[in-house]
């Protein structure tokens, strides 16, 4: 469902600081595929998100997404069908505006915003049972503002706007690398509920390997713009994070040195 | 004549002081209104509503002149909408910073604005041309009439704006302030919502203005100088004096924040300011306002270490 064929992104290009981010990048991914993306820092991970959601565009290749090229298409009008959670919980939501507001505003995704109320009491009803699922009782504060949650509440609340109306792609990007370890594991445990439920493709940038191997079906593993490891199936049942680290080290030709990912 | 005597003569002109306030506040809340959403609900400093405003009573005044009154709002509030649209498309379309594509476009109303006077830098609108206050004006509401008309105006204002702020496009455009990121992964394009936001704020903005003109009966080109400022104040007196939520309650805050500033520029013209000096005094407010939260803060710091002192000696004896 998700095609990227060889795309190339070079950041400063024709400066001392050029970088390539992404070098020739493919990667197919079938329909409800649960992908853990890893690597280390500046190995494109990120960068092969913002690819694909719109915020940078390749330059070349291409990018299909359901057979439709969406390599050019506009950010806010990709956003329509891919699903976005970010590291920084700040990003997810409108702190000035109350919970069922945010909400609201990614209830109506794909629909136009015209001017008919912005949130109505069956909307209100529709809102409560979602957030009851969260189990962090947010349904019973839904006019306070997003700005009074805690880090972990709000990326709970972004994931859950990100899959209220279903996307064809959920793309998360380290969305509980801020969190402490009790909360990164709720909201982790809540991604893995929705993404199974739901069935929706999804990309996952994680630094936590063990949560790479428990949680998806496949590993695809970045260095230096490239994709040096794809696992699926009994390749992917048979890893563990001493045997990933092992083929990092030995494909990369470098000792793993990061320790966010060694000591997840 | 004593000190009391003084504050005796003073006090007795509190209520014309609060008519006066009340007629030039209400009229100038709209344009508070505008600052608002460009300052608050964009989150975008716009500084064309220097040049809108004087642009809307330029329109207001000669269509006045040519007896158009009501007809010139609406051109006023037209052409507001039409500099803020060019506002964001210098800052979308050509990427320069939203602060000094409005001083561009702010810049460049000037000369607009002596186009439309008729490269006068000034117009009496003199009797017997119409305003919209003397076709208003009714025998049972005796001096009353103007500040009701511009009752009656801002309260449609204000409920359209606030029906508007509450639909589905008004709360992408709330959250396009908050965060442009979130509502770009919503599915909406920002570089609308911005257009849309900053359009409506310098129609509010020049329709203020054009009813300021028909209200003195005089257009100046002038006469914007310094508009954003009083907006501003006006919207973070409303904020400190009485509050941000609910939305209603935040966009009559703008309102009574509006006429408190015309109160408080009235008392200054009491107490021996001259119109000269008022810039400097609303500076001086909007300094003040503006560093309500901090002074604040630092006062209930300074409490806390005073109690925590205390108790800290307490302990030591």
């Amino acid at each position: 469902m998700l095609e990227i064929n060889r795309v190339k992104k070079v950041f400063l290009k024709g400066t001392v600081n050029e970088r390539t981010a992404l070098d020739n990048v493919s990667l197919t991914l079938k329909e409800g595929e649960f992908v853990a993306v890893i690597g280390g820092n500046g190995s494109g991970k990120s960068t092969l998100l913002n690819c694909i959601s719109g915020v940078h565009f390749p330059d070349s290749g291409s990018i299909k997404l359901d057979g439709e090229d969406i390599s050019f298409l506009p950010e806010y009008k990709r956003s329509k069908f891919i699903g976005r959670v970010f590291q920084d919980p700040l990003k997810g939501t409108a702190f000035d505006m109350s919970i069922e507001e945010n909400l609201a505003i990614a209830w109506y995704k794909g629909r136009s915003r015209n001017l008919k109320p912005g949130l109505t009491r069956k909307d209100i009803e529709v809102f409560r049972e979602k957030l009851a699922r969260l189990d962090l009782g947010l349904e019973n504060r839904m006019k306070d503002k997003a700005g009074l949650l805690s880090g972990g509440q709000r990326q709970a609340l972004t994931l859950l706007m990100a899959i209220m109306v279903r996307p064809k792609l959920l793309l998360l990007d380290e969305h509980t690398a801020a969190l402490d370890p009790s909360t990164a594991k709720k909201v982790l445990q809540l991604t893995r509920s929705f993404v199974k439920e739901e069935k929706i493709a999804t990309l996952m940038v994680t630094h936590n390997m063990k949560d790479a191997l428990e949680m998806c079906s496949r590993i695809v593993m970045m260095h230096e713009g490239r994709i040096v490891l794809d696992a699926s199936g009994e390749e992917k049942e048979n890893l563990t994070v001493d045997k990933l680290i092992e083929k990092f080290e030995e494909r990369s030709g470098q000792t793993l040195d990061n320790d966010r990912m060694l000591l997840a | 004549m004593g000190v009391f005597e003084q504050l005796a003569t003073f006090i007795e002109r509190i209520p014309g002081l609060l008519l006066d306030s009340g007629e030039l506040g209400i009229i100038y809340a709209i344009m508070a209104l505008g600052v608002f959403i460009s300052f608050r609900t964009l989150n975008t400093p716009d500084l064309t509503v220097d040049g809108s405003f004087a642009l809307g009573a330029a329109f207001s005044a000669v269509l006045a002149v040519n007896g158009h009154p009501v007809f010139g709002l609406i051109i006023a509030f037209l052409a507001g909408s039409a500099a803020g649209c060019i506002t964001s498309l210098i800052n979308v379309r050509m990427g320069i910073n939203p602060l000094l594509a409005s001083i561009l476009v702010m810049l460049g109303l000037y000369s607009v604005n002596l186009r439309v006077m008729g490269k006068q830098p000034n117009i009496p609108i003199n009797k017997p041309a119409e305003t919209i206050y003397s076709l208003f004006k009714a025998d049972s509401l005796a001096e009353y009439g103007e500040l009701v008309l511009s009752i009656i105006i801002l309260s449609a204002i204000l409920i359209s704006l606030y029906l508007f702020l509450k639909t589905r496009f008004g709360f992408v455009l709330r959250a396009t302030g908050d965060n442009e990121n979130m509502v770009r992964a919503s599915g909406v394009n920002t570089d609308i919502t911005k257009l849309i936001g900053l359009a409506l704020a310098n129609g509010l903005t020049a329709l203020s203005g054009g009813m300021i003109a028909q209200f003195q009966r005089f257009s100046d080109v002038q006469m914007g100088t310094g508009m954003v400022v009083i907006g501003l104040s006006s919207v973070i007196i409303g904020e400190v004096v009485f509050g941000t939520r609910p939305l209603f309650r935040r966009l009559i805050a703008v309102v009574l924040g509006s006429v408190l500033y015309r109160f408080i520029i009235s008392i200054a013209y009491e107490v021996g300011l001259e119109a000269s000096d008022l810039k400097l005094v609303s500076a001086v407010i909007v300094g003040i306002a503006l560093s309500a939260p901090k002074i604040g803060g630092g006062l209930a710091k300074l409490k806390s270490r005073f109690s925590t002192g205390e108790k800290a000696g307490e302990q030591d004896a």
